[in-house]
């Protein structure tokens, strides 16, 4: 009989946010339609590793498993993806498994992005409704409008371009594309441009547009295709709009 | 006056909802949530949300959403709650409409709507076949703004162990753990609504996230809030079946036009798309002529069941079935269910625009949960209240497809205030609870989890949640019969038993992971007993919930609810009246127009 074919999976890990990382390997029963996601829970199954050591189960986020929620996002094999639609047969193997590195490290591969809600509470990233009693019907939206803004609002927040961009390091903290996007499509909202102004003012602040050096990298790292580029070059035209009339009348 | 604090535990659509009323009335919310809001399970919603607008000319009312709901749903559902829901259906959508979500438009700027399973009628708004997401964003931006205006605090990264009851059964906050520290807190709360979602992770594999395991129902339970209609169990049609989850595919994919087929001769070995249409079966279209391919959920997945299982016609002999889109234009496509598509494109590497898909049911969503009674979403326990999809009310015995995120934001929102009327009301509220009474939870919940933790057993936890899902799937799922829904119970019991002698892999003190899903994993068998028992003493079927041996609806027997109660540590059933004021009981039938 045939040795039953193996996945080899390597994983860079951490007991916490303030110890070194080390790696470990794994072998596992390889299956037909594997992810990332399967291979982490056979090692939770099961936690030996390939040169037969107990050990813990890998800490990790993950949720929806089917793209939409943002949690499982990783670096696999060098490069930031969601951990449940990488899937084994298409991955070079042995497959190394890193966290984040643009975000702290919670445990093994959990980093903690609450810096991007944050961020999206600087940008006062909402439509600012009068209360939720009954107002009647919202604003009238052509289609062309929505089919713009709709995919702009599928950002899951898992925060691959901020993992790939050059500008997000230790001494620069650039607030990242997917926020930048958010403000262009609250602006593109018929209430949500009523506020435009504070929300372009965020961004002009330190972290802000500006610092935006057009690297490019996030675009392509999107899961969502969302078109980044685009909503950066869009925003940087509206501050610079709002800098100029400041600069104008001011 | 006392200003009262109130908890919501679950940041998906019903608790942002809550949530927000809450904020709004002026009074302070601590939000628990296990991951981070914006990564709630509601984001899997796809295909939409229904209200009775009538933006099509079609004569739709809201009394036909209700009428549609209460017979979908098998007249199981308290009537007067859900003609409420369906009456505040319309202005939900325009509320969400002015949060900003990007709902698909006509060429006049208006919302669109599209038909879904159970209706006749296009009732269903949607944003792309990412509406869940959608709607999730929209309440979790206005939950963002009350947390930015200091009248929201989230609690992201914590479970909910248990609730704090006080020697007068009245319940005064919460015992969470905080999922990196691992501490063990009790936060003090004059009233807590709980919007905990689903408990597909009891099935094993589902169409649920992870986080849904109904962990925090079942901990509930055993603190003696009663559990409802447990048995009702939706297995949705169409789905990916993968080995970590089993993918949705929207019944809105259906909506649009698709058809459910296999191939005449299922030795067929061509591919899909040249098999003639003469040699193809559209079962349903065939068997249903009137609703097709949209009739309600548990016919679609009995239909399914009996084509691959009693006539032998799965694809290729696999339990699999073509949900066919490849005749709709791709523009339409694009713009109206792309989410999906990109959905079965990822993970199969098969583009649904050319080659239609390969789908099967899986387990989808629980009509029952919690109970909570019939105006305003409060449980049994003073103090406690229940919305979403944890609780029971809205569905009967089977929920119609895009009915659920309008019952989240009916459920939330009608919580919301009926928390803060009762934290007001209360003579005294938490600040006046002994320290002692937060103290003993605390303890009580630590002990829990050393229990777990330091003894040597010798049975993993994943292992036995994985028997648990086979168990559940195999026999408690679309085709119950007694004998093995009895010897589901006892392999439970067996589980239960095994389950006390655990082995934690890991015993570290800092996000571990694995110590809580052993919590919930405990919570979850007693959770899947409620529902077996339940099933077990059902002799008919109705809805969902299908006896070959009783293939009836029997109202005289059984037109009532479950009720589970927990007594001495035990699971006890009980049965109450179903609120029948406003609509007579007629047989439900979808072959003809009803």
């Amino acid at each position: 009989m045939a040795e039953a074919k193996q996945v080899i999976v390597r994983i860079k890990r951490q007991a916490g946010p303030k110890v070194a990382p080390y790696w470990e390997e794994f072998a596992l029963p390889w299956r037909p339609a594997m992810n990332v996601i399967i291979c982490l829970r056979d090692i939770a199954e099961n936690p030996v590793t390939r040169d037969g050591k107990k050990t813990t189960p890998i800490s990790y986020d993950s949720n929806c498993l089917e793209e939409v929620c943002g949690s499982c996002a990783m670096l696999i094999n060098g490069r930031a993806r969601m951990a449940c639609s990488a899937l084994v047969d298409k991955l070079e193997q042995p497959i190394r498994l890193e966290p984040f590195s643009k975000f702290p490290v919670v445990r093994d591969l959990a980093v903690d992005r609450q810096f991007m809600f944050e961020s999206l509470k600087r940008v006062n990233g909402w439509i600012p409704i009068d209360g939720t009693y009954d107002l009647g019907e919202g604003p009238r939206m052509a289609p062309e409008i929505q089919e713009k803004a709709y995919p702009l609002s599928r950002c899951i927040s898992c925060g691959s371009c901020l993992e790939v961009c050059p500008q997000v390091n230790d001494n620069n903290q650039f607030i990242g594309a997917a926020i930048v996007s958010q403000v262009r499509l609250f602006n593109m909202h018929p209430t949500g441009a009523m506020h435009a102004k504070e929300r372009i003012q965020a961004l002009m602040e330190p972290g802000g547009i500006q610092d935006c050096a057009n690297a490019q990298n996030c675009v392509k790292a999107c899961p969502k295709d969302i078109p980044l580029t685009e909503s950066l070059a869009e925003m940087n035209r509206q501050a610079w709009k709002q800098a100029l009339v400041g600069w104008l009348i001011g | 006056m006392r200003q009262p604090r109130i908890i919501v535990v679950g940041g998906g659509l019903a608790g942002l909802m809550a949530t927000i009323r809450v904020a709004e009335a002026g009074v302070p919310v601590d939000l628990f949530s296990i991951v981070p809001v914006k990564r709630s399970h509601s984001v899997c919603a796809q295909g939409g949300i229904n209200a009775a607008k009538n933006q099509k000319g079609e004569g739709d009312t809201t009394w036909k959403h209700f009428d549609d709901t209460i017979y979908g749903g098998d007249f199981l559902a308290n009537q007067s709650l859900v003609k409420r829901m369906c009456e505040a259906a319309p202005g939900i959508i325009d509320l969400l409409d002015r949060m900003g979500v990007m709902f698909n438009r006509t060429p006049e700027g208006l919302l669109d709507y599209r038909r879904f399973g159970g209706t006749l009628y296009h009732r269903t708004a949607f944003a792309g076949a990412t509406t869940g997401q959608q709607l999730l964003y929209a309440l979790d931006e206005q939950v963002r703004r009350h947390e930015a205006e200091d009248r929201v605090k989230k609690y992201e990264g914590q479970t909910f162990l248990s609730a704090v009851i006080d020697e007068g059964g009245v319940c005064r906050g919460i015992c969470a753990m905080d999922l990196r520290s691992m501490e063990v807190k009790t936060y003090p709360a004059d009233a807590v609504i709980f919007c905990t979602g689903g408990i597909g992770a009891i099935f094993g594999r589902s169409t649920n996230s992870v986080v849904c395991t109904g962990s925090a129902q079942s901990a509930l339970f055993q603190q003696g809030v009663d559990y409802a209609n447990g048995e009702f169990i939706q297995v949705h049609p169409t789905a990916i079946p993968g080995e970590d989850k089993l993918r949705l595919m929207s019944e809105s994919a259906r909506g649009e036009g698709g058809r459910v087929w296999v191939p005449k001769n299922p030795a067929d070995t061509r591919a899909a798309q040249s098999i003639p249409d003469g040699e193809r079966f559209y079962f349903l279209e065939e068997w249903y002529p009137k609703y097709g391919n949209l009739v309600p959920r548990d016919i679609a997945t009995r239909a399914i069941h009996r084509i691959v299982y009693q006539e032998k016609l799965g694809i290729r002999g696999q339990a699999a079935v073509y949900l066919d889109v490849t005749h709709i234009p791709k523009e339409t496509l694009d713009r109206k269910l792309e989410g999906i598509l990109e959905i079965y494109e990822k993970f199969l590497g098969v583009d649904p625009r050319v080659e239609p898909m390969k789908v099967f049911p899986a387990m989808h969503y629980t009509m029952g949960g919690i109970w909570v009674n019939a105006e305003d979403q409060a449980t049994n326990v003073s103090g406690i209240y229940a919305a979403g999809e944890c609780e029971y009310q809205y569905h009967g015995a089977n929920r119609l497809g895009a009915n659920s995120l309008v019952s989240c934001i009916f459920g939330g929102g009608l919580a919301g205030p009926a928390a803060v009327k009762y934290a007001r009301n209360l003579e005294k509220g938490a600040e006046s609870t002994s320290a002692s009474v937060y103290e003993n939870e605390r303890k009580r919940q630590e002990e829990k989890n050393q229990a777990l933790i330091l003894p040597d057993g010798t049975e993993n936890p994943v292992a036995i949640w994985r028997e648990l899902g086979e168990v559940m799937t195999e026999h408690v799922t679309v085709t119950r019969i007694n004998k093995d829904l009895e010897a589901a119970d006892v392999k439970i019991r067996e589980l239960q038993e095994r389950y006390g002698r655990i082995n934690l892999s890991d015993r570290t003190k800092w996000s571990n992971q694995t110590l809580n899903f052993a919590r919930e994993l405990g919570n979850m068998l007693i959770l899947a007993r409620v529902i077996t028992l339940g099933a077990l003493q059902r002799d008919e079927s109705r809805g969902a919930h299908y006896k070959p041996d009783f293939p009836e609806r029997d109202d005289a027997n059984w037109l009532k609810t479950t009720r589970a109660k927990w007594l001495n540590g035990e699971i006890h059933l009980s049965y109450e009246a179903v609120d029948i004021s406003q609509i007579p009981l007629r047989a439900r039938r979808y072959d003809a127009a009803k």
